[in-house]
């Protein structure tokens, strides 16, 4: 039988790693954080991904060790539910369904059985919907699926930001900032004792807050970098704060170690500061942490510091004097200026990350692989200031060379500009640098391609600039012999009637250059550096630009700003077709010779991929995600794929990535922008691994909750016996679960959709299928699931027997 | 935590020749010894035999130098009009030269009067030579002849009637006997073997042939004329090896120095060229006052002594070891190698316990402050710096540093007369560089915004900011001529060149057909 092929586009990761405080685990082996969809454990030794604890539909919003035992976890997701995990074994222990979506979680030890929750709708006033913090007691029922209605109010009018809630000296108070207003609630007296606004000043709002462990002493931080220590304020005037000022701009964070010893805080500066708690003059730093610090969690025992960081990275430090590991996602900054770029050493994707870095992530393993630092000058963490930025970059056919534009803008001056040219140094396994040029156009760099002929022995460089001219650099040996190796010439410098050059694209053997002068395609011939024609189709500046591959080389394909994408012949100098589409992105792929082209319509993005010589596409999709779609790349595959299916055959030699930009629907209030990296494959190979449906369960909280699917069966089955309810209200579920799983698989010409819950996935455009697929509601079994569940079904279940009679 | 990263200083490329060992050799010589003589410098000779004094031809006299001597040691004055081409003898007992009255007179060189007369010619002798058996004179005249004469007898032994024109040139092997070469304006140069009758070898250099060189293997022959410098392999019959145009007026003179391996051409544009005789490269470029007639070098490169028109012949002295020695005593002494490598080269043994120590990174005096956000401190350092050594670089690359920071207002702020005027100072020294113009620029303006208010305050300070007014200004005019001559030279060149037609005009006519084209009704692909 062969299997189905449907064509999908799935999330690649990526994701955000340090949106909300990581948890460590009691032992300080584990560390918990959100990621996406997700809860990601990693050891704390290692750095790597042990455990992803999947199963919340949503983004998750918090992550917290249970207070009563320390072996599991909650989490909460704007899904509206709050889950718990055993997170050494990765196993789902109880979803309580709260029914609203949930910004944060909060616990403390005091208060057995009740978990606190922040969440916006519950109460909305004249104000608009206002965010409340919420007690959840958390009913000792069995089974899996629990529905939680015992919500009690504790404090409305809460800031979206958790850090502005804290639990002070053994839950006795819980303590929030909102704007400038500081208020704390005695949950004996069930009173605030103060609600003060106290705070008067422009720049002195709460920022966040943090409450001394056995002390009556509230940290809170502001925005202009000061903290105040409270103190005193159970009586309602006479309060005493004491302020403490080291941070030039916003604290972001702070954090008690567990004994209360220490204050750890930090902000912009990217500097982990120790204050001794009541000896405040004496500060410990930690500096040049590389960005911004925007949450810090200290583990149970106090050995083990953990910062997270704004360019998606968490650092655990130990004992404040030693960075022992850093866990780096993928660093997403304001907007991704160069191009996606595969490197063909590594298959790492390339990209800019950190300010004046260029990033190597691995797109097998979601793993960055290393920074290449291009700018190679101590980053100032300061706001307002201008950064150098990497802009473009390209790497040549073989990976031996890197070529990087980095520039700085400035308000009175032109900005400052470097062309940097980088080798593959083999003994060292990274790029060196060997050629710097200042200022190598007057004005912004536009495009920069290299030749892509000879593989190995790329020698020709080409840079369009915005001062009207394009510069082709050249490899030259140097004029001494005793100067070092080659270093990177300017060769050739021409324009074209003095308009502004914004693409430059080789054709594949090299031989031919073509250039976008606004709305003039000229094709240029880099051994003579002739004009050899011009080709022009008006109105609409040309957007992109690109050669066909392999048989279809003889075509050069572009988009013009007037929604055309025309194909001309070069062999007779026409245009051989055109179309009216808005393409936002061209692009060919490497190994074959199609093109796929992305094009927004509507707050969508459509996918085509077509050859320029046949008439029909190959593929198209409609909505392949919301959103614009940035920067998309081809990545070859390691091993070829026997696909015979016309419609994903395009896919067998390498896999289409793109990257967009979307704003989740939890975004807290400074508007964090997450931009997913997804794949688009055939599924069946990279979805291996499969999502349990809960998206039915949540809907309808009232049904049973039915153990119909088989990875969920799984768990159960390999989780050990402590972690699981009691046998006797787990039998009568199980033995249903198994008995339904029969009766189905007696169906097996059933096709198998999966509702994805991610919301980045969907489905391909089959007409004929998408019909079918709309109808089927119910979960169903794959063929894949049902052959798991025979697999299931030939294990010993003996002891089952013996649980039974217990 | 990642370390602090240091200000980067640019590197910027050497302007200027390059420092090779050639330029080194050549430069390597003391300030030249200048000497008037009577006329035009024609003809310089050096004795073969030590201690290598040398004959120098101008006007109507020839004078013998000693090595060291700025007076003349012998001269020789019973010509009649000019003479020409005063040589020595291998043995540097006899000297020969030609004259303009067509007699060529053989002298000791230790008497005064000519020991022999060799008349014949009816024209000036522009050429004399030795051969190498020593009892012959090759002479060169322009009256289209060149002529062997036996020396104990003063008779003329064959001539020789095969140039066309003035023979201004000629040398003679110093391995055969019979073997001369003469070059004649009649721009060729002629190979005769006394043995025969006729010339044996024939090459056209294409230009009147102004001074021959052969080489010390005579396997391979220079000769100069017009501009070019050419090389002709002998054993391969005549054959070009070598075109050199690298003067551009005639070459009058060559010279082979270092042993064979460097070639030295003199030429009316004053310049003196030394080429690699393996490529054939210039590597070194001496420039006169006037334009140079003769040019000779002392055996082992001692001295260069070159003639030129306006009859001041120049001497300059090679430096010697011992002087540079003396210098480098001068320099103060560095702690020696075992004090540094003390304890470094440990090797642990297997059972030790290794205490590891971080490394402590060495760090400027300007980046320890910048470390430290002492921004008006760092950039004190940095024009320490600048005012002993001399390189504005780092200066600059500290100030653009203290910009990217955004806080070189700051560093520039709240400065007493005298850091204010040391920073004037820097400030009018390298305003004017292009590669620091920007930065100095944006600084210097912070500079006059700060501290308009004290104009008038610190009569020190007022008069640097004249003088930087002044650069300015004589800078801005300079730009400006500038401007204008590029603007000429624009519309010469844009004159000059033909201008190219684009070909396939008619692409944009037939690219406006497919407008409103469907991408399924395409036209069927064409077979090509």
């Amino acid at each position: 039988m062969v299997e189905q092929a449907e064509i999908r586009v799935v999330h690649q990761g990526g994701s955000n790693i340090t949106f909300r405080e990581p948890a460590i685990s009691s032992d300080s082996r584990f560390l918990l954080c959100a990621s996406g969809h997700n809860v990601k454990v990693f050891s704390t030794v290692t750095e790597e991904c042990v455990q992803e604890l999947r199963g919340h539909t949503d983004l998750v919003t918090g992550v917290l060790l249970r207070p009563s035992n320390h072996l599991q976890a909650y989490s909460c997701s704007a899904d509206g539910t709050v889950r718990l995990w055993d997170f050494t074994d990765g196993i789902l222990i109880k979803t309580y369904v709260i029914g609203y979506p949930i910004c944060s979680i909060y616990a403390s030890a005091s208060h057995d059985g009740v978990i606190f929750i922040e969440s916006v709708s519950l109460y909305s006033d004249k104000y608009g919907n206002r965010n409340s913090l919420l007690a959840v007691h958390l009913p000792q029922t069995a089974g899996q699926l629990v529905e939680t209605s015992d919500l009690s109010a504790v404090l409305s009018d809460v800031s979206a930001n958790p850090a502005t809630v804290a639990f002070g000296r053994a839950g006795e108070y819980v303590a929030s900032t909102n704007g400038v207003q500081l208020q704390i609630f005695f949950f004996k007296k069930q009173k605030f004792s103060l609600k003060e606004n106290s705070c008067s000043g422009r720049r002195n709002t709460f920022t966040c807050v943090a409450c001394h462990p056995t002390d009556d002493c509230i940290a809170t931080g502001h925005e202009d970098g000061k903290i105040r220590l409270w103190r005193n304020f159970d009586q309602k005037r006479e309060y005493t704060y004491r302020t403490l000022h080291w941070h030039h701009s916003t604290v972001r964070a702070l954090c008690f170690t567990p004994e209360g010893s220490n204050l750890l805080s930090g902000g912009v500066e990217s500097v982990l500061v120790q204050w001794r708690y009541q000896q405040e003059s004496q500060q410990d730093f930690l500096p040049r942490l590389g960005a911004a610090i925007t949450h810090i969690a200290v583990s149970p025992d106090g050995a083990l510091f953990c910062t997270s960081h704004s360019d998606n990275k968490i650092v655990l430090i130990q004992s404040c004097v030693k960075v022992s590991s850093i866990i780096q996602g993928l660093v997403k900054g304001e907007a991704v200026q160069t191009d996606l770029m595969v490197d063909p050493r590594s298959k790492a994707l390339v990209l800019n990350g950190k300010p004046g870095h260029l990033q190597f992530y691995s797109l097998q393993r979601d793993r960055l692989l290393f920074n290449l630092d291009v700018v190679q000058q101590e980053f100032i963490h300061q706001e307002g200031l201008d950064q150098f930025q990497v802009v473009m970059a390209t790497l040549d056919g073989a990976g031996a060379w890197l070529a990087t534009v980095e520039e700085r803008k400035q308000e009175t001056v032109e900005a400052e500009l470097n062309l940097k040219l980088w080798a593959f140094d083999e003994p060292s396994q990274s790029f060196v640098l060997n050629t710097t040029v200042s200022t190598p156009h007057e004005v912004r760099i536009t495009a920069v391609t290299f030749d892509p002929a000879a593989r190995g022995q790329t020698s020709l460089l080409v840079s369009c600039g915005r001062d009207g001219l394009f510069k082709a650099w050249r490899l030259a040996p140097p004029a001494h012999p005793d100067d070092g190796g080659p270093s990177w010439t300017c060769d050739f410098v021409s324009g074209y009637h003095g308009l502004t050059p914004q693409r430059c694209c080789f054709s594949a053997d090299g031989s031919l250059l073509a250039v976008g002068f606004q709305e003039v395609v000229t094709v240029w011939s880099p051994a003579s550096w002739e004009l050899l024609l011009t080709l022009s189709q008006p109105p609409g500046i040309i957007r992109d630009l690109c050669f066909g591959r392999l048989s279809c080389s003889k075509f050069l394909l572009g988009t013009t700003s007037s929604d055309q994408l025309c194909c001309w012949n070069l062999l007779t100098c026409s245009l051989e077709w055109s179309t009216s589409m808005e393409v936002s992105l061209l692009l060919a792929d490497p190994l074959s010779d199609n093109m796929a082209a992305f094009c927004h319509q509507d707050g969508n993005t459509d996918l085509f991929v077509f050859k320029p010589s046949e008439p029909r596409p190959l593929f198209s999709q409609k909505a392949v995600c919301s959103g614009r779609v940035s920067r998309a790349v081809f990545a070859p595959r390691e091993v070829a794929l026997e696909s015979c299916e016309e419609s994903s055959q395009w896919l067998n030699r390498s896999q289409l990535y793109f990257l967009t930009i979307c704003i989740p629907v939890f975004s807290p209030p400074s508007q964090l922008v997450v931009d997913d990296s997804v794949a688009m494959t055939p599924f069946q190979l990279l979805l291996g691994k499969r999502r349990p449906h809960h998206q039915a369960a949540v809907e309808d909280p009232a049904v049973r909750p039915r153990l119909t699917d088989v990875s969920l069966l799984l768990q159960l089955l390999q989780s050990p016996a402590h972690v699981l309810p009691a046998a006797a209200a787990l039998c009568s579920v199980f033995m249903e679960a198994l008995l339904g799983v029969a009766t189905e698989t007696s169906d097996p010409e059933e096709e198998e959709e999966e509702d994805s819950d991610q919301e980045m996935e969907t489905r391909a455009t089959r007409p004929e299928r998408g019909l079918l697929e709309t109808d089927s509601a119910d979960p169903v079994l794959s063929r894949a699931q049902v052959r798991e569940l025979r697999r299931v079904r030939k294990l010993d279940h003996s002891w089952f027997s013996s649980l039974l009679d217990s | 935590m990642a370390s602090f990263k240091p200000t980067k200083i640019p590197v910027y490329p050497k302007l200027g020749e390059k420092v090779t060992q050639d330029t080194l050799y050549w430069k390597n010589y003391k300030a030249p010894v200048q000497i008037k003589e009577y006329g035009a410098v024609s003809n310089i000779d050096f004795s073969p035999v030590a201690p290598h004094n040398f004959a120098v031809t101008a006007f109507s006299r020839i004078h013998v130098y000693g090595p060291f001597s700025q007076e003349p040691v012998k001269t020789f004055t019973r010509f009649k009009d000019t003479a020409y081409c005063g040589r020595f003898r291998s043995d540097g007992q006899l000297l020969v030269a030609g004259c303009e009255d067509s007699v060529v007179r053989l002298f000791d060189v230790s008497g005064r009067v000519a020991l022999r007369m060799f008349k014949g010619h009816t024209k000036a002798v522009h050429v004399t030579d030795f051969t190498s058996d020593r009892y012959q004179i090759l002479t060169g005249s322009d009256d289209y002849t060149c002529r062997l004469w036996d020396i104990p007898n003063a008779a003329e032994l064959s001539t020789y009637r095969e140039h066309t024109d003035y023979i201004r040139c000629g040398v003679t092997s110093k391995l055969n006997r019979d073997l001369f070469i003469t070059g004649s304006y009649d721009h060729t140069l002629k190979v005769f073997d006394a043995r025969a009758e006729k010339s044996v070898m024939t090459m056209d250099h294409g230009q009147p042939v102004e001074s021959l060189l052969l080489y010390p293997s005579e396997g391979l022959l220079v000769s100069a004329g017009g501009r070019y410098v050419k090389v002709w392999d002998l054993l391969k019959g005549g054959q070009p090896l070598v075109s050199l145009k690298n003067h551009h007026k005639t070459v009058t003179c060559l010279a082979l120095g270092n042993n064979g391996e460097r070639l030295l051409s003199a030429s009316l544009d004053r310049h003196v060229k030394v080429y690699n005789t393996t490529t054939y490269k210039v590597v070194h470029n001496f420039d006169y006052a006037a334009a140079i007639l003769s040019l000779a070098l002392a055996p082992d490169d001692e001295s260069i002594v070159v003639g030129m028109t306006n009859s001041i012949l120049s001497i300059k002295h090679r430096k010697h070891t011992e002087e540079s020695k003396e210098i480098m005593s001068q320099q103060r002494r560095r702690p020696s190698y075992r004090v540094f490598v003390k304890g470094k080269n440990f090797v642990p043994k297997p059972d030790d316990y290794l205490v590891s120590k971080p490394v402590k990174e060495h760090l400027a005096k300007y980046d320890r402050e910048l470390k430290k956000f002492n921004v008006s401190k760092a950039l004190d350092a940095s024009l320490e710096i600048w005012l002993r050594k001399k390189k504005p670089e780092i200066t600059v690359g500290v100030i653009k540093e203290l910009d990217r920071r955004g806080t070189l207002k700051n560093a520039l702020a709240g400065r007493d007369e005298e850091q204010l005027s040391q920073l004037l100072h820097f400030v009018i020294g390298n305003i004017v560089d292009t590669r620091f113009a920007p930065i100095i620029l944006t600084a210097a303006e912070m500079i006059l915004d700060i501290y308009k208010s004290v104009i008038g305050q610190s009569a020190l300070i007022d008069q640097q900011l004249l003088r930087l007014q002044n650069i300015l200004e004589s800078e801005i005019n300079l730009e400006q001529e500038l401007l204008e001559v590029l603007g000429m030279l624009d519309t010469m060149f844009a004159t000059s060149v033909t201008r190219k037609e684009v070909p396939y005009s008619d692409v944009g006519r037939s690219n406006g057909l497919a407008q409103g084209e469907a991408s399924s009704s395409r036209p069927e692909l064409q077979a090509t």
